[in-house]
């Protein structure tokens, strides 16, 4: 049968960002995927040789904005492991409580587009609409509803009162009922799990082989989560990740659905055990030495190599994102597949290119 | 203080990933660093049980560095990525962008190097 080559992307309804797929079509079945990737890379990385090991805080969190928490903190872990630095107590409770936070208003956002994705418009909204209050939350406690720039080297740059906890508790409930009343819809309906359900396969093994990272490994059945790195206070957090075995869409969404949840109890057990005390201290010296640190994403397993030389600026700064990682079992994923599921599985590995293309 | 790492060479590298993908290690990303005018450092990660491993291979300038695309697929994306920002070149790479991955045709630069080097051309395969 005569082969035909159709561009997916840059521009395509269901991409937030661009990512140009060359799609190898017989009929109407893939068989093969070349990815093309530059669009909007930005060289973020290279900015640690014009701005200090400070202000790169500012640059990492700009690398993208769902979890700019989270490359703030896993920057500032870095830079505070190379220079011996201990964190204050309060300040790391306070980094799981807001990267938590991201975590949900990241599932959320992904739920979302992933039911557009497969054409189920009202759930979107519904996903979206829930969404907002968590950043609500966002904005009450940070001034900013995405690049919430609380991280700095040393500890945290904001407090949470006795007042916001309690609010922010109350608002959690609100998220946490709205999301359950949404399980059936999400996953057990006819027509999602029909355009969901064996889609996309990726075996433990094959994701294990192209170094898959997060709910895309995790939905492999493989449980790998870096938060059992027990990083900031997840030593002190009841936490155990979420895994299906079954490597398709819907395992994928199935366990961003159930990390919703457990964001949610991972924020209230944080509040909980919040501890008085300092929200940072004093950093002196310059950054000297290697490092490599990893936190979780909300896409998955983020890594951080830090190179200082005792100036202020580092010599190099690498970050490995999750969908940079996702990216080869993706372009494994799709051959086989009918070109109406592509949207879909395309969508299941919660592609960010601006984490990509830093 | 450096990252613990295990010391490669050329010679020694795909060898010494193999062993380490026979091992059940997954592959997590590699790190081109440049050291000075002469040479690169290439680090690899690799993780296992929340354990990571580092390999790192000190290489000149211009020379070509095997690829290790051949033993985990995966690869191929960060050594596209070395080769477009740094102008290091990888021998027998799965699937090669000929430095076409982020950069136009236009860009002879190597973005990332402090010390410039002078691209070498590679063929798209």
């Amino acid at each position: 049968m005569a082969q035909t080559i159709l561009p997916f992307g840059p521009q395509h309804p269901v991409l937030p960002e661009p990512i140009h797929l060359k799609l190898t079509v017989e009929d109407e079945i893939v068989v093969d995927a070349l990815p093309a990737l530059g669009y909007v890379h930005r060289g973020l990385e290279k900015l640690c040789d014009i701005r200090d090991y400070n202000q790169m805080v500012q640059i990492v969190e700009r690398v993208c904005g769902i979890c700019s928490k989270i490359h703030a903190m896993c920057y500032c872990q870095g830079i505070e492991e190379m220079m011996g630095v201990e964190v204050p107590d309060r300040a790391k409770f306070l980094r799981v409580i807001w990267s938590e936070l991201h975590r949900v208003h990241s599932h959320l956002l992904w739920l979302g587009l992933f039911a557009d994705a497969f054409g189920f418009e009202a759930l979107f909204y519904q996903f979206w609409k829930i969404r907002e209050k968590v950043m609500d939350i966002n904005e009450a406690t940070t001034g900013n509803r995405v690049i919430v720039s609380v991280n700095q080297v040393g500890g945290v740059r904001r407090d949470l009162s006795a007042e916001q906890l309690r609010w922010i508790d109350a608002e959690l409930k609100v998220v946490e009922a709205q999301v359950r009343a949404l399980r059936a819809t999400t996953l057990d309906d006819y027509t999602v799990k029909k355009r969901t359900k064996g889609i996309g396969v990726l075996s433990s093994a094959q994701a294990m082989e192209l170094g898959a990272a997060g709910p895309t490994l995790r939905g492999s059945g493989v449980a790998q989560d870096m938060r059992q790195l027990k990083y900031a206070a997840f030593d002190r957090l009841d936490f155990q990740p979420i895994s299906y075995p079954d490597g398709d869409s819907w395992s994928r969404c199935a366990v961003r659905y159930d990390e919703t949840l457990q964001s949610i109890d991972l924020v209230r057990q944080a509040m909980a055990r919040l501890p008085e005390g300092e929200l940072s201290v004093k950093v002196k010296g310059k950054p000297e030495g290697e490092v490599v640190t990893r936190v979780e994403q909300p896409r998955g397993e983020l890594l951080y190599y830090l190179k200082g030389n005792g100036t202020n600026n580092l010599d190099r700064c690498r970050i490995r994102t999750p969908t940079f990682a996702n990216i080869p079992p993706l372009v494994v994923m799709l051959p086989g597949l009918e070109l109406a599921d592509v949207p879909v599985v395309v969508l299941s590995i919660d592609p960010c290119i601006s984490c990509t293309e830093r | 203080m450096p990252i613990p790492t295990k010391q490669v060479t050329k010679e020694t590298l795909v060898a010494e990933v193999l062993q380490l993908k026979n091992a059940g290690w997954r592959i997590v990303t590699a790190t081109c660093v440049d050291l000075n005018e002469n040479e690169f450092d290439l680090i690899y990660h690799f993780d296992k049980d929340l354990q990571m491993e580092h390999l790192r291979l000190t290489v000149p300038k211009g020379a070509p560095v095997p690829s290790i695309s051949g033993v985990y697929l995966a690869a191929f994306l960060v050594e596209n990525e070395i080769q477009d920002q740094f102008g290091l070149c990888f021998d027998g790479l799965a699937l090669n962008f000929a430095n076409h991955l982020y950069l136009d045709d236009e860009v002879a630069t190597t973005p990332f190097c402090k010390f410039g080097v002078v691209r070498k051309t590679a063929a798209a395969e």
